[in-house]
């Protein structure tokens, strides 16, 4: 298992550097000039553009440029925006809030998703199983944008009045449950369609038939044996998907207006400022890739028939 | 007995009736299909329903009607007044689980013992199945186990209540020839040691000539036949044993074609008219499509479901 856990961190180094590197050359090496716009109407001084160029290594082939940008990353130094403002800094204030969402969404999927598929998985075509399936294929067909708006306005003081769900610019937990819900949404539709699924085909197994003859009770029978079972794709699936509900939370941040990172990345792009985007993406493929290691090793703890050598 | 499905009713029991006491075996022999499982699962009360309904009849266990407990009661009495092992112990044992858990789970959460009670007496019954380093084995899942270990690792499991009754579900199909026989003694050195009433339900005759007391065979949902093992080898009471019997391979009829039982077990949505068994039977008369064969009491405890029985007999 140690040597697995080696190798698994190593194989992350290439995948690190790779997408990395992808994601650097498509933001400077692509658009001609990084300066155009960045002077209101009129061209900017060469002054400046001298004194930028040099402090963004523009002038260093591509390669030299994204070691040298590597290299303050490591020491911690995502680097300033044109204005001179600490991309750090932003990361620092807006990445909690963006986790905290996460960790809120993920929460809910699961366990929505999870008890959802399980009671539909039990009762097959009952009226809770017909119920399930229709809202689900409900949230799946509909964008997060659409959700997102729809229950802003109607919880909301302008509709039912059934919550405030206007956002704080320091939010606590509290006002991020809708926010949260409406990121995992979709995520809590496929989580309940792949429990059920995993435990309608678990059910009949005979592992399944061995409990209930030994006589242990119906609970552990479900609780235990099946659903132990019937997890081990679900899992892989949540851990996954943490990683893209950071990704993905740029719209639910927009509908709430929460100052997360998902804003902070799209004005990044908006206003061409290359250093935070590099710098948020980077973060994201790092929580993405710790991620899956994270699943990978909760794999073999989950299932002992897959052993790692 | 019967399943209601889609195709129409299933009767898949229908008349079947055997008894077993303490310290003997039952087997319970038939074609796949004959209903010798279902029996197993009516008796341990794991079938699903629907499609299973029990519509009458009765499973009596230390005199008393299990059909008339309720479902808490009748899942007392499992694993701990009748237990079962079935074919293939590979998909039987939860693969997530150490053997020691599965074994233990019985122990904690039906007898209350302690973690470490549980898991001193999880060794022991892995010893006494004959399983070699059990102390080192009992925190193994099942998939680093052999085949025959894994049975004898379901039998450990099985044991850990001390059940009165052990049904068996062809516990030997899955496993080499070699292993077989190894754990067909294992089940019969157990059962001696323990008193304990066994159901053996096989289409292998080999393994009921071994092991068995008494034989139930079965055919189309119903029992055909019923009688003392030496009996029935000497002298089937029914064709379609007869014809069992026939179709085993001999040494000293080499060379010549194997004979085969014509045909295939009717659909149990759809069985013929009289005795089921007249379209493949090979002494078939016209009484056969039209009257079901009452039970003829051959003596002994003998029984067959056959017009001709007497006749059979005699001329086996």
């Amino acid at each position: 298992m140690g040597r697995y856990v080696l190798r698994r961190l190593l194989q992350l180094i290439p995948v690190f550097l790779g997408t990395t590197f992808l994601i650097y050359a498509l933001v400077w090496a692509i658009p001609q000039d990084p300066f155009a716009g960045k002077c209101g109407q009129r061209p900017c001084d060469p002054a400046y553009i001298a004194e930028m160029s040099q402090k963004l290594n523009l002038n260093d082939p591509l390669v030299v440029q994204y070691f040298k940008y590597l290299g303050n990353l490591v020491v911690g130094d995502f680097g300033t925006t044109f204005n001179g403002v600490s991309v750090g800094e932003q990361i620092a204030t807006s990445w909690p809030i963006t986790l905290k969402m996460g960790i809120i969404a993920l929460i809910i999927e699961a366990v929505i998703g999870i008890i959802a598929g399980v009671l539909t998985g039990l009762r097959k075509s009952g009226f809770l199983d017909n119920l399930v399936l229709v809202s689900t294929l409900f949230l799946i067909s509909l964008p997060v944008f659409v959700t997102g708006f729809v229950l802003r306005l109607y919880l909301g003081p302008q509709g039912f009045d059934i919550m405030d769900t206007s956002v704080s610019s320091d939010p606590t937990f509290g006002e991020l449950i809708l926010p949260g819900f409406v990121l995992g949404s979709l995520s809590m539709a496929y989580v309940a369609r792949l429990t059920r699924t995993s435990i309608v085909e678990n059910r009949r197994a005979d592992y399944v038939r061995t409990a209930i003859a030994k006589g242990q009770p119906q609970s552990r029978v479900v609780g235990i044996h099946l659903l132990r079972n019937s997890l081990i794709p679900v899992i892989t699936f949540l851990g996954t998907d943490l990683g893209s509900l950071m990704g993905g939370a740029i719209v639910t941040e927009g509908v709430f207006n929460i100052n997360g990172i998902g804003g902070l990345i799209f004005r990044g792009i908006q206003e061409k400022e290359g250093v935070m985007v590099t710098g948020i993406v980077t973060l994201l493929v790092l929580v993405y890739l710790l991620m899956s290691l994270l699943v990978d090793l909760l794999y073999a703890v989950l299932d002992p028939r897959i052993r790692y050598e | 007995m019967e399943f209601r499905t889609r195709d129409g009713v299933a009767k898949v029991l229908n008349g079947v009736s055997y008894h077993v006491a303490a310290g003997e075996t039952l087997a319970v022999l038939g074609e796949s299909g004959s209903g010798k499982s279902v029996t197993a699962q009516t008796i341990m009360g794991i079938l699903d329903t629907p499609p299973g309904f029990i519509t009458n009849g009765s499973i009596r266990f230390r005199g008393e009607d299990l059909l008339k407990k309720s479902a808490e009661e009748r899942r007392q009495v499992r694993g701990e007044g009748i237990a079962m092992i079935f074919q293939d112990a590979l998909s039987a044992l939860n693969p997530v689980f150490t053997i020691g858990f599965q074994i233990e789970e019985q122990l904690k959460v039906r007898r209350g013992m302690s973690k470490a009670d549980a898991r001193k007496r999880a060794i022991e019954l892995l010893d006494q199945v004959k399983i070699p380093n059990a102390k080192g084995r009992v925190t193994d899942y099942p998939h680093q186990f052999s085949g025959g270990m894994r049975q004898r690792a379901m039998i450990a499991m099985s044991l850990a209540l001390d059940p009165e009754l052990l049904i068996a579900d062809e516990p030997t199909t899955a496993l080499d020839v070699t292993v077989q026989a190894q754990i067909m003694d294992l089940l019969a050195e157990i059962q001696k040691e323990r008193d304990m009433g066994m159901i053996l339900i096989t289409h292998d005759l080999g393994v009921v000539a071994d092991v068995a007391d008494r034989i139930s065979v079965m055919y189309a949902g119903r029992i055909v036949e019923h009688a003392d093992v030496y009996e029935l080898f000497r002298a089937p009471g029914h064709p379609y044993t007869e014809s069992l019997l026939e179709s085993l391979p001999r040494v000293d009829l080499r060379g010549q074609e194997l004979k085969t039982i014509k045909g295939l077990p009717p659909s149990l949505t759809n069985i013929p008219p009289g005795c089921p068994f007249n379209p493949r039977c090979p002494r078939v008369f016209d009484r056969c499509t039209t009257e079901v064969p009452a039970v003829h009491n051959l003596g002994m405890g003998r029984t067959s479901r056959c017009h001709i029985a007497e006749e059979v007999v005699a001329r086996g």
